[in-house]
Formats: C-alpha cells, structure tokens, sequence
C-alpha cells in the first residue's frame, strides 16, 4: 500500500493502480475518453491529463501509476484549460452532425463537449473525409468519427482475436481501419459488432434496419410477423430506464402489438425445435462416433469465424440453422400454411441482440422457403427507438401474451440468450432420451487457466459426454486449436462469439456511453442472465420436447427430427470462406 | 501444333516470374522469422525485391509470419520509406523544408507536375520518374533545392527544370 494525497485528499490505495483509479475510490470522477477498463488502457485521448507535483508536464491519469507520497491535483485552472483544449481539438476534426448521428445523445464525446460547457469551435481547419463503408449488412462504419482512441482495435484483436483493426496512415491522415480502409466486407470480419458496443462516437453502428420494417407496417398487403430473441425480454427495459436485467416478456409483446406487428412470436420456440434437430444430430454422432465434437451452430458470428479460421472443421458444425433462420423458414411455410396465408405475403421481422443476425438473415442461401426465411433483423436498440417513436414507455404497458401457434416455449428455449445455455438446454433432452431421466442441474466447472468451461455428463451406461463452452471468438480460437490438436476431446462444444456472457452482452444491445467500462459490461451481463434463468424457472416446461406446440409441429408438418422436410428447410451447410478476398461478388448476390 | 496465344505465353512468363518472386519472399520471410522486429526487416527486403509493396505481397507476408494483415498494412502505411505503389526508375524529391520553401519549393513543384504530366507523389506512365516532396535536405544555402537520384541540384531555376529532366532521360 502506498499514501497518495489527490486534491487535497489523502488515501492509502494499493500498488500498481493508477491515478485514474485512485481517485474514483475519492469519488473524483476525472474525466475520459479513449479509455476503456481492462480493455484499452493507452492514454491516446489526453482527457485525463492531471497535474503531478514534480512532472513538468501534465500527465493522463489513466496511464499514471501511484507510488509513494505522490500529490496529484484534478481541478486546478491549468488542468481545467488543458483538458478543455484537448477536447475542442478533437471536436476540429469531428463532423458536425450530431442531429442526425446514429450516436446522438448517446456520445462520449458529446458528453465531454456538454459537461466543458464547450459553446464555440475554436480551431477551424481541415477536416478528414472519408467515405462511409456500408457495403456490410450488419456494420456501419463513418470514419470521419473517429476519433483514434483505438478500442475498436483492442476488443477486437485482444479479445475476440479477429484483427480486423488498425491504426493507418499517419499524422493528420491517421485512422483506425482495416488495412487499406476497405470495406468490411473484404475483411474477415465476423460481424460480431462488439467494435460497436465499444466505440464512443458513432464511427461505428449497426445498419439501421428500421424503414424497412416501418414501411411493411403501413403496408395492408403485407402480413407482418415478429419474433423476439430469448435475450431481448431482458434489456429492452434498459432502453426505458429500467434496472439491468429486468425481465419483462409480457411487456415487450404488449409493445409490439401497439407498433403494430400482426402477430408475435417467441423465438424460443425456434431454439426448442433446434435443440430436437441438434439433439438428434448429436446422439447421431455420439452412436457414429463421426465428426466429434459437434458445435453449436446458433450464433452467426461463431458460424463466420469457424468458416474463415477453422475451414477444416465445419464438418463439426451443427448443420442445424440457427433458432432465427429456423423460425424464419417454419413461418413462411408451417405458419403460412396453417393460417392460409400466401408466403409472398408475408414479412417476417426478428429482433437480435445481436448485428450478425443481420449478416445471417442476408446469407444467400437461406431462402429455403422459397421466399427470404428472415426479411428484416432489428437490433434490440433499433426495437427501442420504434417503440419510443410511437410514445410508448414499455413501463407503463401491461403484460400481453404471444400469440399461437408459434409463441409458446420452454425454459430450455429462453436460456438460449445466455452463455452455456444453448448447451444446458439442448442436453436437458438429449440426457433424458438417452437415460430416460430427467437431468437436474448441469454444473459447468470453469477451467481457469483456459478461461472456458467444461462439464461431464454420466449417461450412467459407462458412457460420458464431454462438453465445453467458450464464449468470446478469442476464447473459441484457443479451444479450437486444442481440438484441431487433439489434445482436448470434447464431444459437445457451445461457442457464442460475444465475450461478455452470449447473447445477453450481444453486439446490438444498449449502449451505455461513459459509463460501458469494460468490467461493466460483465457485471451486466450477470444480471441479465439472471432474469433469463428466472424466467427458465417460472416456466412449467423446462425441457423443448415436451413442448406441446413443438410436438404439434412435429405431427402435423415435420414428422420428425431430421426428417426429409426437417432437413431440407432447417438445415444449412457451410463454405470455406478465404481471408481478404473480394466479397463484393457477394454483396451483389445480396443486393439482386 | 500448339494452340497457345502470345498473350497466353506473356501470362505464363508472368507467373512463372510472380512464382519465383514469391519463392524468393518467402526465403527471405524464413530466414528472418522470429527474430525482434521481424516485421520490419522483412518488408524492407521485400520491397528491395519488388521495388514496392503491393497487396498481396503483404498479405503473404502476415500469413507466413502469422502476423495480422491489418498490422502490416499499419506499419506500411506508417513509414514514409514503404510505398504500395510501383515507383519510378528515377526519383525526383523537392525539398519543402523552410529555406526551400520559402525560396519557392511550391512552385518547383507545380512546374514539374505540369512537365511530367503527374500529381507530387505519382509515377509517369512510361514508368522513369516518381515525383515527391521531402523534408529539409539540409543545404539550404543552395536553396530552392531537388535531388534527383540522389544527385543534389541547388538554386534550382524555374525555367531550366526541363533542361535538367532532360539529362536524366
């Protein structure tokens, strides 16, 4: 421990924090901008800049460590100046259009400005120009926003392992980009959209999704179907000022009943058919002993980082779509036929907490329903901004039910929205047609070097299933090359792409500016998994094969798991996708 | 009889000359591969073998040394001495330090862009001249200065510009 003295103030903090952390333990909130907890420590900015008794120059505090006797001031008028400064230069190579910024209101930058109380532009002179690449159909990326703090860069080469990101160019010319600023479309980008959750400007965003689905509201030809992805129920509150985490299911479909939609479907029910048609698969595997272990197949972004970094093991993939893309396909045929409603006329919309939903939905092969499975993908920002439009506060709303016959679901389709519960779930079933008993509690243990889990089922015949989970494509990229070594053999692995806890700290969740510290988001996403396991357990059928709308969809449409129909509409196959090729072949295709 | 055109046989010689250059690469990529600042040495040399640093060079070179293509692309695009356009046979740098500067580097520059038909930074299209700008060369008493091929030429008068281009061709 060490005595440092801050404005004044004097505290014994522990060795090797920094300034920055000292003083929030004073309740001393200095400023900051490029910093990111954990994540992105590199004082880039120069916000933070404080004085430090003997340091000639201003130091950033969050670069800065304690030691012994140190006396750092945060409020004096030469701090105040600098600091202000510092962020009128950042606004003279910012553009100016905060109006209509995807970003507005919800800008770091922003902020800064407002909280200096910054009235004018001071510096007037060039201003970097670049083109806006929305070549992808998840990502946005405006570079002219950006504002170098690089933490786009480190979330995605130190934690997701991708390295889309660099900085380029050189002095006023510098940017964080892909090499050459080419689209991200020509990357291996995985469209996992955590650069997103990141970024505090709005440099970066997700394709906004929302006139699309407007304009098949106002239209009376088009039937217009919704489906909710398990973690929504559990963050749309935020974007009201409700608690993290607070679940509130009834609510949303209240919402979106009033904007709307025709009807409203839970995709849960999706993951249910897709834990019988993986479950199938697996058991099939398991008794094959073939193309062990099997992954999981749900998240997008899995998906493309498997097919770019791991080709040699998609045959391990689950050829079984995601709980989307089989809803999409199930609603345009089952739904369609079931309610005598021609598909042509239908729009089916889904709300993601993610953006590579979006690039998932636009993949040209997943149209095996004859029409697009999935027309329009809205993230769970996107869905608040609609019901905000309207006027409704989802507080005030009271609780509706989803409608038949594709919105009942099982406890098993709702964990799907956290980390680990795509698998929990889909071993539920499996377990219980293998032993014929129910399995209780699936306990992962947390293997801590590796930094994923693993877990062992006894199927009580001398057999075992091995399974492991990673979540974060960093953590994928370490399990892989244990099971491309052979030194792990897992039979079961579940890979979400988003690090912080799966679908709950997805890539099109709320943003929360200044306050998303890295850390943050973890603490969050506890909560939000939490309100996903209390509604597993409220519900009085927690395993998908007891769910009596499956087993009817099963009766009167798909006969089976893996039947002919099961196979030819639910499931997909994957493609070898080469690095930093072209792919604007590919946005054609999309575009026509 | 073969069937084979002239264009066909000038792609194959293309090839054969692309495959060997990469053979070469990738000598130099081994040779130097975990050593500290092995990024940098290794596009040096790369660029010594191809005269610049064109895309896919790059990209093999992040593949073989396993390194990201957006790292090298960073570091590339960071140092003034890597170019990822093919350059000139010749070189034409115009000093825009102070003195030069002052002394009207900016129009010596103009007048060459208009005599080589190309923008500052640019080769002409038969491929002899690379027109840049640099900083201060360090002799300013001879300022408005341009090296060509490293040659220093001082006091440099707007109207003898031609005649000067004219020995190098």
């Amino acid at each position: 421990m060490v005595n440092i003295r801050i404005d004044g103030l004097d505290i014994e903090v522990e060795v090797g924090i920094t300034v920055l952390e000292a003083a929030q333990k004073l309740n001393i909130d200095i400023p900051t901008l490029c910093y990111l907890e954990e994540l992105n420590e590199v004082g880039a900015c120069r916000v933070c800049v404080v004085e430090i008794e003997g340091e000639a120059n201003l130091q950033p505090a969050c670069m800065y460590e304690v030691r012994e006797g140190l006396e750092v001031r945060t409020n004096t008028p030469q701090v105040i100046r600098a600091r202000k400064e510092v962020i009128e230069l950042h606004l003279s190579d910012h553009p100016f259009d905060c109006l209509t910024c995807a970003a507005n209101q919800n800008c770091e930058l922003q902020s800064l400005a407002k909280q200096h109380g910054i009235r004018e532009l001071k510096y007037e002179g060039d201003r970097n120009q670049f083109y806006i690449d929305d070549l992808s159909p998840a990502l946005v990326r405006e570079p002219s926003k950006c504002i170098r703090c690089r933490r786009c860069i480190s979330v995605c080469s130190d934690i997701q392992e991708v390295h889309i990101y660099d900085v380029i160019e050189r002095g006023f010319d510098t940017v964080a980009a892909p090499a050459y600023n080419e689209s991200l479309m020509d990357t291996p980008c995985i469209t996992c959209g955590q650069c997103i959750m990141v970024c505090p400007t709005g440099a970066l965003h997700e394709q906004d999704n929302k006139a699309e689905v407007w304009e098949a509201l106002a239209d009376e030809s088009k039937h217009v179907v919704i489906q909710t992805a398990p973690a929504i129920r559990v963050t749309i509150g935020e974007m009201f000022g409700m608690e993290i985490g607070s679940l509130v299911t009834g609510k949303l479909v209240a919402a979106l009943k009033r904007v709307g939609f025709d009807k409203v479907f839970d995709d849960c029910f999706g993951a249910d058919v897709v834990v019988l048609e993986e479950g199938q698969e697996l058991m099939e595997r398991l008794e094959s002993g073939r193309d062990l272990p099997q992954f999981t197949s749900c998240c997008p972004g899995w998906v493309k980082f498997c097919e770019t970094f791991y080709p040699s093991m998609l045959d391990n993939l689950s050829s079984c779509k995601s709980p989307q893309q089989v809803f999409g396909a199930l609603v345009k045929t089952y739904y369609a036929e079931q309610e005598g409603i021609d598909p042509k006329n239908i729009f089916s919309v889904s709300t993601m907490p993610c953006v590579a939903k979006k690039y998932e939905a636009q993949r040209p092969e997943m149209n095996d329903s004859g029409q697009r499975d999935v027309d329009a993908v809205l993230t769970t920002r996107e869905l608040g901004e609609m019901i905000k439009e309207i006027g409704l506060d989802i507080k005030n709303l009271p609780d509706e039910e989803y409608d038949q016959p594709m919105g009942q679901a099982t406890g098993a389709g709702v964990i799907f929205g956290s980390t680990g519960g795509v698998m929990e779930a889909s071993l539920r079933t499996v377990y219980e047609k293998l032993t014929g008993e129910r399995l209780e509690k699936l306990e992962l243990k947390e293997i801590r070097s590796d930094g994923f889990k693993e877990a062992e089922i006894d199927l009580k015949d001398g057999r075992t299933i091995k399974a492991a989970v990673a979540r974060g494509t960093g953590k994928a990229r370490q399990l892989m090359d244990k099971v491309v070594s052979g030194e792990a053999d897992y039979d079961f692995v579940e890979v979400m792409a988003c690090p912080a806890g799966g679908c709950v700290g997805g890539g099109g969740q709320p943003i929360y500016s200044g306050r998303d510290k890295w850390n943050r988001m973890y603490e969050d996403r506890l909560q939000r998994s939490e309100g996903l396991f209390k509604a597993d357990r409220e519900k009085e059928c927690r395993v998908a094969h007891e769910n009596p709308d499956v087993k009817k969809l099963y009766a009167e449409f798909l006969e089976e798991p893996h039947s002919e129909k099961s196979q030819q509409l639910l499931h997909t196959s994957y493609q070898d996708r080469q690095m930093y090729t072209h792919e604007e072949q590919y946005a054609e295709e999309r575009k026509s | 009889m073969s069937t084979k055109t002239i264009s066909q046989e000038i792609e194959k010689q293309e090839l054969d000359s692309d495959q060997q250059r990469f053979a070469e690469l990738d000598k130099i990529i081994a040779a130097n591969k975990g050593q500290a600042g092995v990024l940098i040495n290794v596009l040096h040399k790369a660029q010594q073998l191809y005269g610049y640093l064109p895309r896919e060079v790059q990209l093999r070179i992040a593949e073989k040394l396993e390194v990201p293509f957006s790292k090298v692309y960073s570091v590339v695009s960071f140092y003034s001495l890597f170019s990822t356009e093919l350059q000139g046979e010749k070189t034409i740098e115009v000093c825009t330090g102070t003195a030069c500067y002052v002394k009207g580097a900016a129009d010596v520059v103009s007048k060459l862009e208009s005599e080589l038909g190309i923008a500052a930074g640019d080769t002409t299209e038969d491929g002899l001249f690379t027109l840049k700008t640099t900083r201060c060369v360090g002799v300013c008493s001879l300022a408005p200065v341009i090296l060509v091929e490293d040659d220093v030429h001082g006091d440099i008068e707007i109207d003898k510009t031609a005649e000067l281009l004219d020995k190098y061709k």
